[in-house]
């Protein structure tokens, strides 16, 4: 893993000195304020409700009606932004031709591109951390149990490393920016609405497809279930994709 | 030192490269000349270890490219032709990723740097954003990176391309004096930067190498005149003396062999087959063949000549 840090911090260097990331930053941290406000403005709503109606408050929780919401709108806020974190890792090296110092440095090719996957994660984590002020307040009105939040941030954190590991293989593909960002956001959605068709592919293919598509292992971790099936997903769709970048790399090298 | 055998590069059905064998010893400061699409810069790129070849392999250190491409790439410091640099970083910043890239200890990298950028007159720029520098100094930082950790060999790809004159003769200057550290492999399209520079010089044209010989052979080779060959039937006795009377002609020799086999040697500055052609019908001879020699190589020497006097002149 010679080069790996060296690159890192490169890495993390050009992503915080363009204004993508900050944009991106921006604009994931207002919608997702907003989503938490919508879902504890409607939870608010419903329990004055509740108050005067003994048989809905048991039925009443949190994590059900505030986090759960919250999660999912989180992770469509994250398909629209991911692409953009990711398109420009290899995508600019190759417009630049900075690619050819990467590639004739002593750094593996295994080193860069898990030191660029690992700098785009860490810069996806920090934006994460901006959505804890509303957990934080939410401590403090309700006292929530924390399992079901770690375990619903734990799932959005996967799910946007995934996101981010085929965004990292699209823009290994081309040199043009906005190519790799489309690409990268159409086989997202893909991913995403597959789903959709398990009730008309027949059973067993029906089982496969729904594995396949993201929405179901969000919402398992978005309701504080944590299953190794939903786990090994995600880490296998990553080191999928981290694979095929690799490849891609030896490919561009051989064609020159 | 370097070594080279057999290397050949296809991208797709076309070769860029087929057989090209050279080796370069230690110390030496080779020049690799030829004009723009020749190979130059795929050659080097399967010595710094950016592509595999398609055939042939080349070593470094008796490290073979391809197999042991870190340990290879952790001796050379390479110059791109493009000069491609990471521009929202500064010069410092820039220089000190390289240093971490290529494996200097981090107490040691500030001083590493400093050195580079000493070698390479940085000081003034050190601070500022490589994006904001001009051309001159872009290639500066460039060499910089080159130099960072020390390798033993550099390659420079075309480090003069661009520049306005005086910048040119800066960078050959520095290179000048890298000459006693390093084992340098320098691409050029133009001859004085390389007789400046080397002391041997490749011509590489259409992916192959046509002559390897120190500058000045070259040109006194291929300067003083050229050489026709032409194929007569039927005897003319006078038809070499009548040659010889001919405005430009030097000398003419015949073939031991075959009597009727001539060289012609002729004045570089003028075409003189035509005159040749005509005089040798106008003795009622049968014209056979009538070739210039080696036109291959005679060609891109002038080709480089005629660009390095453009360049001569724009430099004064």
């Amino acid at each position: 893993m010679k080069g790996f840090w060296a690159v890192y911090r490169r890495e993390l260097y050009g992503m915080f000195a363009s204004p993508v990331m900050y944009v991106v930053a921006f604009t994931f941290l207002v919608i997702s304020g907003y989503f938490f406000y919508s879902a504890m403005a409607y939870y608010n709503l419903l329990s004055f409700q509740a108050g005067q109606n003994p048989f809905m408050a048991k039925q009443f929780s949190v994590s059900e009606m505030v986090l759960r919401p919250f999660f999912l709108d989180l992770s469509i806020v994250l398909l629209l932004m991911a692409p953009l974190l990711t398109m420009r890792l290899f995508a600019e090296e190759r417009k630049t031709g900075t690619l050819e110092l990467l590639f004739t440095y002593p750094i593996s090719d295994r080193a860069s591109v898990l030191a660029k996957f690992t700098a785009v994660v860490s810069t996806f984590l920090l934006i994460l951390v901006g959505t804890l002020p509303g957990i934080v307040f939410l401590h403090y009105l309700t006292s929530p149990s924390w399992q079901p939040i770690l375990c619903g941030y734990l799932g959005v954190f996967l799910l946007g490393s995934a996101f981010l590991s085929l965004g990292i293989f699209t823009s290994s593909l081309t040199q043009n920016q906005i190519v790799a960002a489309v690409l990268s956001f159409g086989t997202l959605l893909m991913f995403w609405v597959i789903g959709w068709t398990k009730n008309l592919v027949g059973p067993q293919l029906g089982e496969i497809i729904e594995y396949i598509s993201f929405t179901r292992h969000l919402d398992t971790f978005a309701k504080g279930v944590l299953d190794s099936r939903d786990l090994i997903y995600y880490l296998v769709f990553i080191v999928f994709f981290l694979f095929l970048t690799l490849r891609q790399m030896g490919s561009y090298r051989w064609r020159g | 030192m370097i070594e080279a055998e057999g290397l050949t590069k296809f991208y797709g059905s076309m070769a860029a490269i087929r057989d090209v064998t050279f080796r370069i010893d230690q110390g030496e400061v080779v020049g690799f000349l030829g004009p723009n699409g020749a190979g130059k810069s795929t050659t080097i790129r399967i010595l710094t270890c950016y592509m595999p070849p398609t055939a042939g392999s080349a070593k470094i250190d008796g490290l073979d490219c391809f197999e042991k491409s870190l340990e290879v790439r952790n001796r050379i410091g390479y110059l791109p032709e493009s000069v491609p640099l990471y521009s929202e970083m500064s010069v410092d910043r820039f220089l000190a990723f390289a240093a971490e890239a290529k494996g200097v200890e981090a107490r040691k990298r500030r001083k590493e740097v400093a050195r580079v950028v000493d070698i390479c007159g940085l000081e003034k720029v050190s601070h500022r954003i490589i994006g904001h520098l001009s051309k001159g100094f872009r290639q500066r930082v460039g060499l910089a990176q080159a130099l960072v950790n020390n390798p033993p060999i550099l390659i420079l790809d075309e480090p003069t391309i661009g520049l306005d004159p005086g910048q040119i003769i800066e960078i050959r200057h520095l290179i000048l004096n890298l000459r006693e550290k390093h084992t340098i492999l320098l691409s050029s399209h133009i001859l004085p930067e390389v007789a400046q520079i080397c002391q041997r010089v490749m011509i590489i044209n259409k992916g192959q190498i046509v002559a390897t010989d120190s500058p000045a052979n070259l040109t006194s080779r291929l300067q003083k005149s050229a050489l026709v060959v032409i194929e007569v039937r039927g005897s003319s006795d006078d038809l070499a003396s009548c040659l010889k009377q001919l405005d430009g002609v030097q000398n003419v020799t015949s073939d031991n062999d075959n009597h009727n086999r001539m060289m012609v040697e002729t004045d570089r500055s003028r075409d003189l087959r035509p005159e040749i052609a005509r005089l040798v019908v106008a003795k009622g001879v049968d014209l056979l063949e009538l070739k210039p020699v080696d036109l291959s190589l005679e060609d891109i020497f002038m080709q480089l000549v005629t660009e390095e006097t453009t360049q001569e002149e724009s430099e004064t």
